[in-house]
């Protein structure tokens, strides 16, 4: 009986560590939902056992349904048939059939709409268990965001019109973004919007590399303004699929051959725009990427954990020189870092979605406040916007990033049979690799997140995470990631002087410090928890003998482990930083030379 | 047309999880320390009602007979999409055979209007097979045994595939009809989200009871009794009481019930000790596995 949730110590400590009541209260608004809807909870305490049921369900759903169908799927891909309709893989039809009966496809939305209103906390926590059973399936699943933009932002009509139909499982959606010459520059955005003599709008033009194209809502981005370039002049549209969207292309790709990824020529599509004109990049689609970009990393992180897992159990059981590799001090290197930069991974982006769901909370009270509150409300509305906006792309920064390791890592440690198509490791390294190019590459991620680091934001979280309550335990690795601030400190005004192009060309840098110091605070956290929770011990790679630690002295090595070994390295980064080397603007041209004449 | 159906379940132990440790010195099993879990059998027979009402709509009732703690499944069956769920529960029904439960479920089943009643094929703890068979006769309707899958359901007819172990044969029937599902028919699917959300508290005046006691255990028998009569007013009014039953509500007779209504005798029980006497290697390469089968076809193991 395979349940991706309860068998992940890890998720099952965090969903008590990190603190749901509070989550809870706010999301159903002091719980005032209670009496209109026979689901919503009357308390926080029914909130959280809200959570672990559903949790728990799907983890079974992942474990037993998904998980074991994920191979034919990748083996199976998608088909484009002659008449322009998509079939998918039978494991995929399976699946959604499944999640939709499961009542699992409206996570996030609000309960007048059939959703189950859960914090994106939990959201996170359920695309992290379904990706590691199956990491294509994660493109639908995951992509509630479109329903969710569609509640943010759309008129009441529209949100009437589709949001029951996606939280029943009715129908899937597709973000229509890119376009042969708009990818991670969507301001270059040409599709074109225009309105006809009775004030309806159509949309007409070709959209490339569309994640679920053949989906049933395709929430558009295109030019209503045509005479307006960059940005201003994007609006946001809502289309369903039909005789005017036509499937011309399905890419033949190298991993998550699960999710369709389509070519669409719309041929004067009848469609709706979402809220105002002009605002659909600036303000719509940064909303709608921000919320993808959780999901990536939660996608990330299932598939770290799905490749881990193979590799663990491999090397436990796989002799040579007459004992298990893991024995082999290079092997255990190896697991031992795959486990504690999952552990990390996955402790920033549930900090990072608890920040988003108090952003979301206190943007929703910041609309209309009690008065004797409205200045502490709109002050937190600002400081989580602020730490939202740099978590969101350091997560996806650093879990996609992760994964990619740690798939291929699995692969070393099975050697040859890990490039063998025997074992699952060679699909999750293909399906890692797209987590860093899309929803924004890891250049963009850094970008984004290093204006938070130079601008003082990256300085006050941290400072506001060395003010918890700490065990002593781990007192000296406060003191190492308290050396880490100040040479992070002391390095900024230094990258700030040389203007913006230095900031990014040591962006990757910079971001490395600050997430590596973001991940020692929690982890110390994770170290000085109230939760008493034991956990097995391995006795060659099995709990068999029933000797156990308990989760805190566990979090305790984990943390000491992660921080003792960094330490260097941010001082190294930091140096590099410092340096002043600016040969990537200066000596490009004579490096590299010209491309070559054929 | 809409169909109703009832489906007959039961709480078993996790016969899976049966270790050493489980086992009495007479050779059965401690049932308390198993995990209680739905059959997995009735698990199929209730996600057959449920693609039933899915496709044709309906109604669902569930049935359990067993000790209070059965509730469980009957809470699990609404999480997954049945309609109404009913435990039959008495001191009376204690040692039940097959031929006194079927019997006391025909009694329950009669008080229902219904087109399809399904059971699973059998419970994994007494793997008998029988209480499906017993209970179509009491009831004097048609049964299909051994469903793999449902070809057709249209008007009063139905189409089922039987599998009958070395093919199939393809059953057609008038409604009323009994069905029991083998594991094959179908993968069950989750507890669903809102249903859980919603139905966590359905409970049943026996569970009533136990928390309203353990929550105010200084208050008298009346004031008990009001409390009870309170909350499962409150729980009805939401849809969350889940019907008890007693022998007496089915107006069953008596003599035909528990200890009294079953014939069956245990002739023995054999105590199977599970203890490896000797092992032998079988080289991981074709010509031993070659070896292996041969072995195993000559001693008859495998045919």
């Amino acid at each position: 009986m395979a349940n991706f949730f309860r068998d992940n110590s890890d998720i099952e400590f965090l969903f008590r560590h990190i603190d749901l009541a509070g989550l809870a209260e706010v999301c159903e608004e002091g719980f005032r939902f209670a009496d209109e809807f026979e689901h919503a909870p009357r308390d926080a305490q029914e909130a959280i056992e809200n959570y672990e049921m559903v949790l728990d369900s799907l983890g079974r759903l992942s474990g037993e349904f998904i998980a074991p169908r994920a191979e034919d799927v990748d083996r199976q891909g998608n088909t484009l048939n002659e008449d322009g309709t998509v079939t998918r893989p039978r494991g995929t039809v399976e699946a959604l059939e499944k999640l939709g009966q499961a009542e699992v496809m409206g996570f996030t939305l609000p309960h007048r709409f059939g959703g189950l209103n859960f914090p994106n906390l939990v959201y996170s926590m359920a695309i992290e268990i379904v990706s590691r059973a199956d990491a294509a399936l994660m493109n639908i699943f995951g992509l509630q965001g479109i329903a969710e933009t569609i509640n943010a932002f759309a008129s009441a009509e529209i949100k009437e019109k589709y949001l029951r139909q996606f939280s029943d499982g009715k129908v899937t959606g597709a973000m229509v973004l890119t376009e042969p010459d708009a990818g991670s520059d969507l301001q270059a955005v040409k599709l074109r919007a225009f309105q006809d003599g009775d004030g309806s709008w159509l949309l007409h033009g070709v959209k490339r590399f569309i994640t679920n194209g053949c989906g049933d809502v395709l929430l558009v981005l295109a030019r209503s303004e045509a005479d307006r370039s960059g940005g201003l002049g994007l609006s946001l549209f809502v289309c369903e699929s039909g005789p005017t969207v036509h499937i011309r292309r399905l890419e033949d790709k190298l991993g998550i051959h699960g999710s369709p990824t389509c070519e669409i020529f719309f041929d004067n599509t009848l469609c709706e725009i979402i809220g105002e004109r002009q605002r659909g990049l600036v303000t719509y689609v940064m909303s709608l990427m921000n919320g993808a970009r959780i999901g990536i990393a939660g996608q990330s992180l299932g598939i770290a954990e799905a490749a881990y897992r193979v590799a663990r159990d491999y090397a436990s059981t796989r002799k040579q020189f007459g004992v298990a590799i893991e024995k082999l001090p290079a092997v255990r290197d190896m697991l031992i870092d795959m486990k504690i930069a999952i552990e990390a991974g996955r402790a920033l982006l549930y900090e990072t979605s608890r920040l988003v769901d108090l952003e979301i909370a206190y943007a929703k009270q910041s609309e209309n406040p009690p008065q004797d509150k409205a200045k502490e409300i709109k002050n937190n509305a600002r400081k989580y916007k602020r730490y939202a906006s740099m978590l969101t792309p350091m997560s996806k920064y650093y879990c996609s990033e992760m994964c990619n390791t740690i798939a291929y890592d699995s692969i070393q440690v099975l050697g040859g049979s890990g490039f063998m198509r025997d074992y699952p490791v060679e699909r999750h390294a293909r399906d890692a690799r797209i987590t860093t190019i899309y929803e924004g590459t890891s250049q963009l991620q850094i970008i984004a997140a290093v204006r938070g680091v130079c601008s003082g934001t990256a300085e006050k979280f941290l400072a506001e995470l060395a003010e918890l309550d700490y065990d002593d335990e781990v007192r000296d690795l406060l003191a190492a990631l308290a050396e880490g601030r100040k040479l992070l400190e002391d390095t900024i005004p230094f990258v700030k002087e040389r203007g913006n192009d230095y900031m990014d060309l040591y962006g990757r840098a910079l971001v490395d410090i600050a997430v590596d110091l973001i991940h020692g605070y929690l982890l110390c956290g994770q170290a000085s928890t109230k939760v008493k929770m034991d956990v097995p011990l391995a006795e060659n790679g099995t709990a068999r003998n029933g000797r156990t630690v308990s989760m805190k002295e566990r979090k305790a090595m984990v943390a000491r482990r992660h921080v003792t070994r960094h330490a260097p390295k941010i001082a190294a980064l930091a140096k590099l930083i410092a340096a002043g080397d600016k040969s990537t603007f200066s000596s490009y041209e004579a490096i590299i030379g010209p491309v070559s004449a054929q | 047309m809409a169909y109703k159906c009832v489906v007959l379940i039961k709480q078993v132990p996790d016969t899976k999880r049966i270790t050493g440790d489980v086992m009495n010195d007479d050779g059965t099993v401690k049932r308390s320390a198993l995990p209680a879990i739905f059959n997995p059998e009735d698990l199929n027979a209730l996600e057959t009602a449920l693609e039933i009402k899915d496709r044709f709509g309906g109604h669902i009732t569930v049935i359990t007979m067993g000790l209070p703690a059965a509730a469980a499944i009957l809470r699990e069956s609404l999480y997954r999409g049945a309609d109404d769920a009913i435990l039959i529960t008495d001191r009376r029904c204690a040692a039940s055979d097959t031929l006194a439960t079927s019997y006391i479920l025909s009694r329950a089943v009669k008080k229902l209007d219904y087109d399809i009643v399904l059971c699973g094929r059998q419970a994994i703890d007494g793997d008998t097979a029988q209480v499906g068979p017993q209970l179509a006769e009491k009831l004097g309707i048609t049964q299909i045994t051994y469903v793999e899958q449902l070809i057709e359901l249209s008007g009063n007819r139905i189409t089922a595939q039987r599998n009958i172990g070395n093919g199939w044969q393809q059953v057609k029937a008038e409604l009323p009809v009994l069905l029991t599902v083998i594991g094959e028919a179908n993968e069950p699917r989750v507890a669903a989200a809102k249903k859980m959300m919603k139905y966590k508290k359905a409970s049943t005046p026996i569970e009533i009871s136990e928390k309203i006691k353990a929550e105010n255990p200084k208050a008298d028998a009346a004031e008990i009794a009001e409390l009870i009569k309170l909350r499962s007013k409150s729980l009805e009014e939401k849809g969350l009481l889940i019907k008890q039953w007693s022998l007496d509500h089915v107006e069953a007779d008596l003599s035909w019930c528990g200890m009294s209504g079953s014939p069956t005798k245990v002739h023995r029980i054999q105590s199977v000790v599970l203890a490896a006497k000797e092992s032998k290697d079988v080289e991981p390469t074709p010509d031993g596995i070659a070896d292996m089968i041969h072995e195993l076809i000559e001693e008859k193991t495998i045919a």
